[in-house]
């Protein structure tokens, strides 16, 4: 059972590193969370890329979210906003992406390109 | 919308464009008269009694990327689907209350869902937000406030990915518990 002390005991733990990064500038990773990307599975890729930020533990992503971005045939669709980088739309996701995008552009710096809308777009 | 949880995740979307700064979920299931009741209550901007009547409307959207606003709508046809309803309450510049009402073993209820997902992305991407979230059935209650949370976490903001799985889990258990393990 989850008790508050565990939580307690978080705080202890995590504090440390939070302040380390504050004056980092940091990627963002953001989610369109309107009815459209909603009912397109939005939540789980939301929830898929917090679990592979935690799992490699990158203190420079966070991950939020936004309104309807106007393609909503489109959804899920995530922007990654890395820091001297033009932005990056990827389309169509699922928790199954999340993970080459995390692994190979929020990681290695390299875009998945083939996810972007760029590349969709042309494809149809 | 497949479930309950991902209905509420968008209905809840209103209250954050409104800017409210708590946002109080309570659900209350009750085997015995059949019926469920879901309420989202904000401190948000409100509306006026035109604005009221045009939220259900699908073609109406306060929004400027498209020209439809399908979530209240979708909402209202689930509830009405099962023998219910949707209600807005809403004061100028105090707030707004949705109560949507239905018959809990409706052959046509759509299960909760991932209540927990629902509520983690919320306060994850609104990490200003307080959340209230209580859920009460015929063998106990649960409540999160994360103002509670926070007392704990002190200077630790509420996002961090540590704090957010502990709320998940969290969530689940206390579900399970007034359950019995079946959503």
């Amino acid at each position: 059972m989850k008790t508050l002390k565990e939580l307690e005991e978080i705080r202890q733990r995590t504090l440390e590193e939070v302040n380390l990064r504050k004056d980092r500038k940091g990627t963002r990773v953001v989610v369109g969370m309107a009815t459209c990307g909603i009912s397109a599975g939005a939540r789980p890729v939301l929830l898929a890329f917090v679990e592979e930020v935690k799992k490699r533990n990158l203190q420079h992503v966070t991950v939020t979210q936004t309104g309807c971005i106007g393609v909503c045939r489109l959804e899920p669709i995530v922007e990654v906003y890395m820091p001297g980088q033009e932005k990056v739309t990827y389309v169509n996701m699922t928790p199954e992406k999340v993970q080459r995008v995390v692994a190979e552009h929020l990681v290695n710096g390299q875009i998945v390109k083939e996810f972007t809308i760029g590349a969709v777009e042309k494809k149809d | 919308m497949q479930d309950l949880s991902l209905h509420l995740l968008d209905l809840v979307q209103n209250s954050i464009a409104a800017e409210a700064n708590l946002i109080e979920i309570s659900i209350e299931e009750d085997e015995k008269k059949d019926w469920l009741s879901i309420v989202v209550d904000d401190n948000g901007k409100g509306m006026d009694e035109e604005t009221i009547e045009k939220a259900v409307d699908p073609f109406y959207t306060t929004r400027t990327t498209r020209k439809v606003g399908l979530g209240l709508p979708l909402f209202r046809a689930t509830a009405q689907r099962c023998g219910g309803d949707l209600r807005i309450q809403s004061i100028v510049g105090r707030g707004t209350r949705i109560q949507i009402e239905l018959q809990l073993k409706h052959i046509d209820r759509p299960p909760f869902g991932r209540m927990e997902d629902t509520i983690v992305s919320l306060i994850l991407c609104n990490a200003e937000i307080d959340f209230v979230y209580s859920h009460k059935t015929n063998y106990g209650e649960f409540i999160l406030d994360t103002r509670e949370v926070r007392k704990i976490i002190g200077e630790l903001p509420i996002n961090n990915t540590e704090v957010i799985a502990w709320i998940q889990s969290y969530i689940r258990e206390g579900l399970n518990e007034i359950n019995g393990g079946v959503l």
